[in-house]
């Protein structure tokens, strides 16, 4: 408990915690700065503007085809030879003038902050932000602590290797709850703020809220994830920067490399074999890919893409084994391998 | 005890080995069936040259390296199987002291202490040890290496260790810290502490130790009290003249009939496991031959040093019991291999 309790300590004291924490919040900030000033909040004067501008849209669209169709009876009448580009098709009534419910006031509001559809989003960001602050900050918790000397100084006081990394683990794991837990928080709470004074919270039922709950849940377990892998990462290599470099060299080269192999090779749902598919899957629930080059006919005869769904159940499986795979491989060279 | 009988030594080794294979540079043993005992309230001095296995043994005593054949024992209790158990009463300071630059000295020995279940007070109590309290809240990337070191030794010290076991603990130390590590090192062993020390300033452990362990690739080559290894080592003896040059192979042939071992130089001969000056002068006056100087002849520990591992044996062409040299030490251990 006292190792726990000192691990814990030292995470606070890192200056790698403390920066990346910083950076972590401004750009949080940052985001909810942006959000508050890109939204604004619906009062009458905005739908009656809305309407107006709806109407005249729709006055503007009526002149012009009846402007058009005009064009088109005088061309008939003069018997205008055609470009071979057929301007006007053969039957002039075909031009309709447009519909007035084609102009919904809605399209000509400003942008507000709807907190029952947009917060899911804001979600996302938060998880993806938090994530990569938690590989970072695992990553140089064991790596900076094995290039420094301190991992050979800590086990010439506890010579039990696992109980080392372990309690560095807890440590680790326990500030990135409580960090999630906080800023979650808080996120929750800045974007009610900027929902009530830049949007609506309307329609934000018990439901809605249990789900909001949920996808910050499943947020805060993928920061874990994120964090777990780096500090593995981190401990296979005995340092930090090859946690970073392999984490770069995988998305870039890997995933982008991958990508464009399969694009050329024209494999279907390429995006299937990408990790970004799988971290959208997880977050939002659900990834629908789509064919474009595919048909596959609906009862109506329209034709629809092929599509294939990723849900957040396969996305946990492949993350639960990319965590269980680099960790226990982390313990297993902990244990095995001589401190030189 | 490892195959003992009585008091168990403070820290003992036998027959340790430790391999390392490599595709580049193939197979490269380390330790090649090394043997060492630290009797309690020892300052035992551990010496020797670059890569012959010095740090390799610490380290796998300590548990950081896994050995792969030989015992060890520390309190009488075997390790690494026992470590998590003796570790409370071992401070050991390993190579070069690192630590997390950005951090302070009293961070730094807090969260250790906080670690291994050490009350806090401890901390102000070594750095004060040290003379480190003054910059006990300066960063370490601060520091000297000198003040690093001292850090160190202030970490090994936080437990109140039973056995200390420091690896080149004056590196970087001026003069006047190495006096002032000495003398630490001196309180420590009178108050009863075990200190192994490995260094390579063998002038200072000629004057701090009590005992040493000498090792050369990977194998010890003598070990025991200072005074009885320098006396065994290294042409220590007595420098005797005659009025006559041309006599010098006569008294040569007398002194070495009548036991002494004889080496002529040009202008002298060097007489070892004579009893007394007054033997040789009384040998050679009884045939004659009159003695013009008697000196006396120390050699000190690096002469010593030199060597012995100069003429270490190569690895697997002669066992270790053919070249070590053990002398008995006054509580009777330190033979084996002899």
């Amino acid at each position: 408990m006292s190792l726990y309790k000192a691990e814990l300590r030292r995470l606070s004291k890192r200056r790698v915690t403390t920066y990346m924490g910083l950076l972590g919040l401004l750009v949080l900030a940052a985001v909810a700065v942006g959000t508050f000033f890109s939204n604004q909040k619906i009062g009458p004067a905005h739908i009656a503007a809305a309407e107006r501008e709806a109407e005249q849209v729709y006055q503007e669209q009526l002149e012009y085809t009846q402007y058009e169709r005009r064009l088109c009876e005088e061309a008939q009448r003069a018997g205008t030879p055609s470009d071979g580009k057929d301007r006007f098709p053969p039957d002039c009534s075909s031009i309709e003038p447009p519909k007035r419910e084609d102009f919904r006031p809605e399209w000509y509001l400003p942008e507000t902050f709807e907190f029952r559809t947009d917060f899911p989003q804001a979600i996302i960001g938060w998880a993806l932000i938090l994530a990569m602050v938690a590989f970072i900050v695992g990553a140089s918790f064991v790596g900076a602590e094995w290039s420094s000397g301190g991992m050979t100084n800590l086990l010439l006081w506890r010579p039990q290797r696992i109980q080392v990394l372990l309690a560095k683990l807890g440590a680790l794991v326990t500030g990135l709850v409580g960090a999630s837990v906080l800023t979650g928080l808080a996120w929750f709470g800045t974007f009610w703020l900027i929902a009530m004074t830049r949007g609506s919270t309307e329609g934000v039922t018990a439901g809605v809220w249990r789900s909001l709950l949920l996808t910050g849940l499943r947020g805060v377990v993928i920061v874990l994830a994120a964090g777990v892998v780096g500090f593995a990462l981190a401990a296979l290599g005995r340092n930090t920067a090859l946690a970073l470099g392999g984490v770069i060299a995988a998305l870039l080269v890997g995933q982008v490399g991958l990508s464009i192999a399969l694009a050329i090779a024209q494999v279907e749902f390429a995006e299937k074999w990408l990790v970004s598919t799988y971290v959208l899957a997880w977050l939002n629930k659900k990834v629908t890919l789509e064919n474009w080059t595919s048909c596959t006919q609906t009862v109506t005869g329209t034709c629809e893409p092929a599509r294939l769904e990723i849900v957040w159940q396969q996305a946990g499986v492949l993350m639960a084994a990319v965590v269980l795979i680099t960790l226990g491989a982390a313990l297993w060279l902990m244990r095995r391998r001589d401190v030189t | 005890m490892i195959g003992g009988q009585g008091v168990a030594p403070v820290l003992e080794i036998q027959g340790l080995e430790k391999t390392y294979r490599s595709r580049r540079h193939g197979v490269r043993r380390a330790l090649d069936g090394f043997d060492m005992v630290v009797e309690e309230g020892e300052v035992h001095g551990f010496l020797g040259p670059n890569g012959s296995g010095k740090t390799t043994t610490l380290r796998t005593l300590l548990g950081l390296i896994r050995a792969n054949g030989g015992r060890m024992a520390i309190f009488g209790e075997e390790v690494p199987a026992a470590l998590p158990r003796v570790i409370g009463r071992i401070g050991a300071i390993v190579e070069s002291p690192q630590f997390f630059p950005h951090f302070t000295a009293y961070d730094t020995l807090s969260l250790l202490a906080e670690a291994g279940g050490v009350p806090q007070r401890r901390v102000g109590e070594v750095l004060d040890l040290v003379g480190l309290a003054e910059r006990a809240r300066d960063r370490v990337k601060s520091y000297s290496l000198g003040m690093k070191q001292r850090l160190a030794v202030a970490s090994a010290l936080l437990k109140e260790p039973q056995l200390l076991i420091l690896d080149e603990p004056a590196n970087g130390l001026d003069p006047a810290g190495i006096r002032e590590m000495r003398t630490l090192l001196r309180n420590l062993a009178d108050s009863g502490m075990t200190v192994v020390l490995s260094s390579h300033i063998l002038a200072e452990i000629q004057l701090i130790c009590d005992s040493v362990t000498i090792i050369s690739k990977g194998r010890r080559v003598a070990a025991g009290p200072v005074a009885e290894v320098l006396a065994r080592h290294s042409g220590s003896g007595l420098r005797v003249r005659l009025e006559a040059v041309t006599d010098l192979p006569v008294a040569a042939e007398v002194l070495t009939q009548a036991g002494a071992r004889v080496t002529v130089h040009t202008d002298h001969l060097m007489v070892e496991s004579a009893e007394k000056p007054a033997w040789v002068t009384r040998t050679l006056a009884a045939r004659n031959l009159y003695v013009s100087e008697l000196t006396p002849v120390t050699a000190d520990l690096e002469s010593v040093f030199l060597e012995l591992t100069e003429t270490a044996s190569i690895p697997g062409q002669a066992s270790q019991s053919a070249q070590s040299v053990a002398v008995s030490t006054t509580s009777g251990t330190g033979g084996r291999g002899a």
